[in-house]
């Protein structure tokens, strides 16, 4: 469990372009980063490289974190909130590698978090950039399957298609049911897909002090919401946006207030909920949190936040 | 006589010497007619007399080679479609426009309810309240004689004429000036056909809807049309009132059409 590496010294002979891709590609992404900030919510396209990992593991997100990355950064990469899930241990030794970085788990003190379907816990600061790793860019695409058509959707600000889910959902469930990926305007202009992150995360994202970039590598779109930017999820006036709830809290930590998982935990049905931001988690413990199945053997071998 | 001293109102929509060529290929020719609001034109023709091709320049999903198309915009009056910038045009279409479809499947969104697709208009002109839509939504039902309880279920789930019926909703919910109709009855049984035609007569007459509607079939032009355009090779050969193109043809091709039709 990689806590804080050191950085390793640039002497040593390398086998890769520093961040792994090369400076022109970097570039490229880079202008469509700045582009996708200039127009927030607005999808750029880009020359979206083959990578070392699978579409679908977080080319998207991957590109992007290399095109912004430098020696002095700390990273972190989180999968559905947990530290310790085996894509994000594979992305964050990869950065490691490729980029002689420091990482860290501590979503404080890192200064690029790369995420799949969360947003950390913790309240993010300026000069913190979230990566989101997008599988489907185009929040549309369920119900038209044109990419000329969506296009000329978002040109002309045609949204009332987005509306025809939303209703779906009242009429089949009699609420909005949607939980992840969750539709947005960004500033009253532009519809966005969060990807897949829960609704419970859409309002973090309105007027948040960080930069958020979203990459999609197989649909090769970068979109941003720069800080302090007006994040509206969908809704309808007679049907208000709302997030999810839960009756219980933390097993582990007591927390009443953070996205909790649900694990089962024998066949018998037994199950217990857990924060799904394991470092949130891990810190609230080390404060002296305690939840209803404190010293669970989940809890074990997960590094407490304070060491 | 009478009718010639009342005023006229405002042509709603004047077409004007409408051409459209595939490369060398005319798909229409040197089309000219006016309509008036309330006035149902039967557009009628053999497989391949251009009768589509007319109808998707008229519809503005077509460009034209040459001519003009003018309508009876709700926001910009009487402007020649092709000349509004595109977001206007779209606009325009979404708002004073329905077009029916011959296969329900090109009109309708197949993955989601029939309600859904009923409703999608109102979104679309910026309707965010859903009770009001799904109130809107069981009238319009209703009125298209479908059980309202079926109003969550998903268009393959109803039979071609109940799709139809959805469509026909689809397209009037939110009062356009002006419906397109491709063969609105094409793929249906006759006595299906009947029942739909006749639910589409009544329509009309109420909401006092002009029409387009295109159709190769003699007796869907009998009953729908008040006037006839014949087409054949991409020229319209004959145009008068129904009654009179019908019983009275004058072009030798309009006999042939007249009395190709099949008595029983």
């Amino acid at each position: 469990m990689i806590a804080t590496s050191t950085p390793r010294s640039n002497e040593t002979e390398r086998y890769y372009n520093y961040a792994y891709l090369d400076e022109q590609t970097k570039r490229m992404i880079r202008r469509a980063i700045l582009k996708a900030l200039a127009i927030p919510g607005y999808q750029v396209p880009f020359g979206s490289r083959e990578m070392p990992v699978p579409y679908g593991w977080g080319t998207g997100g991957i590109q992007l974190t290399a095109a912004i990355i430098g020696p002095d950064d700390v990273y972190k990469c989180i999968d559905q909130g947990a530290d310790d899930t085996t894509n994000a241990v594979s992305i964050r030794q990869f950065f490691a590698k490729v980029a002689d970085v420091a990482t860290t788990e501590d979503t404080a003190e890192a200064t690029i978090i790369q995420t799949r379907h969360r947003i950390p816990e913790q309240t993010l600061k300026a000069g913190q950039v979230l990566v989101f790793q997008v599988p489907q860019p185009e929040p549309l695409r369920g119900l038209e399957a044109r990419e000329t058509e969506t296009r000329a959707m978002h040109a002309y600000e045609e949204y009332g298609l987005q509306y025809v889910s939303l209703y779906e959902n009242v009429s089949a469930y009699g609420r909005i049911a949607a939980t992840a990926g969750y539709p947005v305007m960004i500033e009253e202009r532009y519809l966005m897909s969060p990807s897949p992150i829960p609704k419970f995360d859409n309002p973090k994202m309105d007027d948040n002090e960080a930069i958020l970039l979203f990459g999609a590598g197989r649909e090769k779109r970068i979109y941003a919401v720069p800080p302090h930017t007006q994040v509206r999820s969908l809704d309808f006036e007679d049907y208000p946006f709302e997030v999810q709830t839960w009756e219980e809290s933390c097993a582990l930590c007591g927390a009443d207030d953070a996205y909790l998982d649900e694990v089962v935990l024998d066949d018998a049905g037994a199950k217990m909920f857990v924060c799904s931001d394991s470092h949130h988690c891990g810190q609230r413990r080390a404060e002296g949190h305690v939840g209803p199945m404190a010293g669970h053997q989940l809890a074990q071998g997960e590094p407490e936040a304070a060491q | 006589m009478n009718a010639m001293s009342r005023v006229e109102p405002a042509p709603l929509l004047k077409v004007d010497g409408l051409s459209k060529w595939y490369g060398h290929i005319p798909g229409c020719m040197d089309v000219s007619f006016e309509m008036r609001p309330g006035e149902v034109l039967g557009i009628v023709g053999e497989s391949g007399s251009g009768k589509t091709t007319l109808l998707n320049c008229l519809s503005g999903r077509l460009p034209p080679s040459s001519g003009r198309i003018e309508f009876d915009t709700r926001r910009f009056g009487l402007r020649d479609i092709y000349t509004l910038s595109e977001p206007d045009r779209r606009r325009m279409q979404r708002e004073d426009w329905g077009f029916v479809h011959q296969n329900p499947r090109d009109g309708l969104r197949m993955r989601v309810s029939g309600g859904a697709n009923v409703a999608e208009p109102l979104m679309n002109m910026g309707q965010r309240h859903y009770g009001a839509m799904r109130q809107a939504t069981l009238d319009w039902l209703s009125r298209v004689e479908l059980d309202t309880a079926r109003i969550d279920d998903k268009p393959r789930n109803f039979s071609g004429g109940m799709q139809q019926r959805i469509q026909v909703a689809r397209n009037l919910i939110h009062g356009p000036k002006l419906v397109f109709m491709d063969e609105p009855t094409g793929g249906l049984d006759v006595s299906v056909q009947a029942r739909l035609l006749d639910l589409l007569r009544e329509l009309v007459r109420d909401l006092d809807l002009a029409v387009i509607i295109v159709t190769h079939d003699m007796a869907v032009a009998r009953l729908m049309a008040d006037r006839l355009l014949v087409m054949r090779r991409g020229q319209v050969v004959e145009t008068g009132l129904t009654d009179q193109v019908l019983d009275d043809p004058q072009h030798a091709y309009t006999q042939l059409l007249v009395s190709s039709v099949l008595q029983i």
